[in-house]
């Protein structure tokens, strides 16, 4: 029997994390449902064994299920007929599956039929789902859409909509148009109160929509009349048993197959809105988008996983010159290097999630009662780390996921070009991970501000003064000082940005990136404290880091003001 | 509306021989059940599946497994639980240990008797012994008619199901009478998977005899709570049952020997899928007596 949570050692380790504890009490507000519910958990003791069992049964879903259905999904992929979606014949298995094992819902509160899982169990099931089919998470980790509306809609909304997602209604976030992706102010979709129907119409179209007919949508649309930026537009919820909404077309995509791109086309469809008007993109979308974006990182790690394991059993496998070809250093290099940045990218992936989780719980606890100085604190504390750390972890993961879906067709050789492995399918469904919710570029842009705002060197300051093995001390050492010199290129480039404004830009993905580095070689140290097993990742991982600070440095120090003409010469041409 | 169904499903705990390794047997031949985890026998869980069908089609229906094994057997009730039964029944005795498929058939039978059920469901066969005697025998000796090799129920009638058996060259569409036990084929539809809130629902279930082993489990304050956490454990004085046919003494089947075939390279061919490689096993076959 497959199970992906028991053949994984390492989801154990982030499971049973320290900040559980903390993030339980949270979550369950002194178990305050522990005899009105009766799958809610008496202590924290219940409440992690009911976490390891439900992992293990998504593991087992997708070792059994989803992971086996991959291939034939990503062949025969959905269609439209008759103006809807109709998915791959595997896809409809999975979802018949995961219904049946009730993991819809997840992290809703009971009082709409979820589970009240925290986002740490979410997002480790995304990540299992993601290793057994990439595509297949975006159908089903949609479902966080209803947290959008846990967290922003009425009551009433609240218990008309929640409970149907925990039921198994999937979801979409129907943002981008034609004319408005990563500039998402510019939709142009139209919602008009009619007082005839007593309900808002919406009319346009949607474009690039994942997962676009499903049952609950939300939609961001324009409500304020001859506005054409950010502050017209408001975010409706959507039930496709309203009519009015059509599937023009899907997209033939390069990866993903089993999850439908969809246009489409909205034709006085009633919607209802959600919180106030305005509000739509500034505040509930950007919070839908950092949810989403934690999602894709869950996703990139989960491919990692695949990818790796991949190759590493092909290279167990293949002989040549009379030894199986893992024996080559040249091969297990690369399979080393795919190791450490699978479990790094996952070790930055959970720390973000206990940091949103926390923020999160805070938050929604601030509307049941206010909180107490102590509390509002660790709010603030917590959201900044959240925003930080969002945009780092969906970059960095997903440009990981890229490289070690490439290496692991590098290391099938001949075969993994052809149809023959999972592998080519990864490294198509790898491509979009770092294009979607939000390019890299526009992760960049959203990290820049932590890097030379202190963000993340506040939190390499408190990573630096934990207490590490011995035989880790060397590895903080050597952080130590690839932090200064990291510091010494943000000041570098911040002055030289005074005269040349471009500057900065021209090189903030080095300088994010360089602290992404070290931010993960310090969360594999302090794992490798704990369990000495991390030590040769950890110690790869710094090697990787010191290379790549090496590099970008390279490129910052010998990069004058005056050169960011060079790369604004393209601009001119065409 | 249907009428309400009482569902019993004979399931069987039994070590998992489908990947076995080296240490999966012992020098003299048997099944090292130590070195093999203990599993829900492959055929019963289908059987458990079809049953399930049953209750859904059926509101207010219920289904409850009846097993025969050791204490640990409990485990493939809360598993069944997990996937939609209401709980179950685990007979356990030592005076039912050594039983053949007679004297488990009949210990079985009494359990039932005491149970009441419309519907019996076994799955065909266990992989431990392989026998698939244990349901027609329990139809035996509760005098009810059977239906083998079930793969589907097709509709459930006032006093009667339609089921859909495989034969060996097809389906056969049958009516039995209420009540019926069904045997279920391997051919039928794979057991739901376990469902979560289920799970952390019945994850406490547990028998009077694991209670009393860990007095201050959260399980047992929660049991004495909750009716429905609480499963069945019946010894033989439970059942009504004639206690000079069980176990051992009940079992006319006597092991003679048991053998390890190995397999030697001669023995093995291969064959592609041509006319003359066919027709050239099938003349063997033939000869052998394999055939015909």
């Amino acid at each position: 029997m497959a199970n992906f949570f028991l053949d994984n050692k390492d989801l154990h380790y982030h499971l049973e994390h320290p900040l559980m504890r903390k993030i339980v009490e949270l979550k369950e507000r002194n178990f305050a449902e522990k005899d009105s519910y009766d799958y809610a958990p008496q202590n924290f003791e219940d409440a992690m064994d009911s976490y390891r069992r439900i992992m293990s049964l998504v593991g087992e879903v997708c070792g059994e299920v989803i992971a086996p259905n991959a291939e034939g999904v990503d062949s025969e992929g959905p269609r439209v007929v008759n103006d809807r979606v109709e998915y791959a014949s595997g896809t409809v298995e999975n979802l018949k599956a995961v219904k049946a094992a009730g993991l819809n819902g997840l992290t809703l509160p009971r009082r709409f039929g979820g589970l009240n899982f925290p986002l740490t169990c979410f997002v480790m099931a995304n990540e299992m789902v993601a290793r057994a089919d990439t595509g297949f998470e975006n159908i089903w980790g949609l479902q966080d859409c209803a947290e959008t509306l846990n967290e922003f809609a009425s009551e009433e909304q609240k218990q008309r909509y929640l409970p149907l997602v925990s039921e198994g209604a999937t979801c979409a976030m129907d943002l981008t148009e034609p004319d408005a992706g990563s500039d998402l102010g510019a939709a142009m979709m139209k919602a008009t109160w009619s007082e005839e129907k007593q309900t808002w119409l919406l009319n346009g179209v949607k474009r690039f929509i994942t997962n676009g007919d499903c049952e609950i949508s939300l939609v961001l649309a324009r409500t304020e009349e001859g506005t054409v930026d950010a502050r017209g537009l408001s975010m409706f919820v959507y039930d496709r048993r309203s009519g009015g909404m059509k599937v023009r077309r899907i997209e033939h995509k390069l990866g993903i197959k089993g999850s439908p791109t969809c246009e489409l086309v909205f034709t006085d469809a009633p919607a209802e809105l959600v919180g106030d008007r305005r509000m739509g993109l500034i505040k509930y979308v950007m919070s839908l988008m950092n949810a989403a974006r934690l999602g894709i990182g869950a996703q990139s790690v989960g491919l990692c996983e695949a990818a790796y394991r991949e190759a590493l059993k092909y290279a167990h496998e293949r002989r040549q010159f009379g030894k199986d070809i893992i024996q080559f250093p040249a091969i297990s290099e690369m399979l080393s290097n795919m190791r450490a940045r699978l479990r790094g990218a996952r070790a930055l992936l959970y720390e973000t999630s206990r940091f949103v989780e926390i923020y999160k719980q805070y938050a929604h606890i601030s509307r049941e009662r206010s909180l107490e100085g102590e509390e509002r604190q660790q709010m603030k504390y917590y959201n900044r780390l959240a925003d930080a750390f969002t945009p780092l972890v969906k970059l960095l993961a997903s440009e990981f996921a890229n490289m070690l879906a490439f290496d692991s067709i590098q290391i099938h050789g001949g075969s993994g070009y052809m149809k023959d492995y999972a592998c080519e399918r990864l490294y198509r469904d790898a491509r979009v991970l770092n294009i979607y919710e939000g390019t890299s570029q526009m992760q960049v842009v959203a990290a820049i501000n932590g890097v030379t705002k202190g963000a993340y060197m506040e939190q390499i300051s408190l990573y630096e003064a934990m207490s590490y093995s011995e035989n880790m001390l060397p590895v903080v050492e050597k952080l130590k000082a690839l932090r200064a010199r990291v510091e010494a290129m943000v000041e570098r480039v911040e002055t030289i940005n005074k005269e040349y404004p471009q500057y900065k830009d021209f090189h903030a993905r080095r300088l994010v990136e360089s602290v992404g580095y070290i931010i993960i070689t310090y969360l594999l140290a302090q794992q490798a404290t704990q369990v000495e097993e991390y030590e040769s990742d950890t110690k790869l991982f710094l090697k990787l880091t010191e290379a790549y600070i090496a590099s970008a440095e390279a490129y910052v120090n010998t990069s004058e003001g005056e050169d960011v003409a060079l790369i604004s010469e393209v601009q001119e041409q065409y | 509306m249907n009428k309400a169904l009482k569902i019993v499903v004979l399931a069987k705990q039994v070590p998992d021989t489908r990947n076995m390794g080296e240490e999966a047997m012992t020098a003299d031949g048997t099944v090292n059940r130590a070195a093999l985890p203990a599993i829900f026998n492959p055929d019963d869980l289908k059987a458990l599946e079809l049953a399930l069908r049953m209750k859904d089609e059926c509101v207010g229906s219920t289904v409850h497994i009846l097993t025969m094994g050791p204490l640990r057997a409990a485990d493939i009730i809360r598993d069944a639980m997990f996937r939609g039964a209401d709980g179950g029944y685990l007979l356990t005795d030592r005076r039912f240990a050594g039983s053949d498929t007679l004297a488990t058939s009949y210990a079985l039978s009494c359990a039932l008797r005491k149970i009441g059920a419309d519907v019996v469901v076994a799955g065909r066969q266990a992989i431990d012994g392989d026998t698939a005697q244990v349901g027609p025998q329990v139809a035996g000796w509760l005098g009810l008619p059977q239906v083998t090799y079930a793969e589907q129920v097709e509709q459930i009638k006032e006093s009667s199901l339609v089921v859909r058996r495989r034969v060996e060259r097809g389906v056969e569409r049958v009516e039995s009478p209420l009540p019926m036990l069904l045997t279920v084929n391997s051919s039928a539809d794979e057991v739901r998977p376990q469902n979560a809130m289920r799970l952390m629902k019945f994850k406490y279930a547990a028998t009077p005899s694991e209670c009393a082993a860990e007095p201050e489990a959260l399980r047992v304050k929660l049991a004495a709570e909750r009716e429905y956490l609480n499963i069945v454990e019946w010894t033989a004085d439970d059942v009504d049952c004639d206690k000079s046919i069980l176990g051992l003494a009940g079992s006319p089947t006597k092991v003679k020997s048991v053998e390890a075939v190995v397999f030697q390279d001669k023995q093995v061919q291969s064959l592609t899928s041509s006319d003359e490689d066919i027709e050239k096993l099938m003349v063997e076959l033939i000869a052998s007596r394999t055939l015909g």
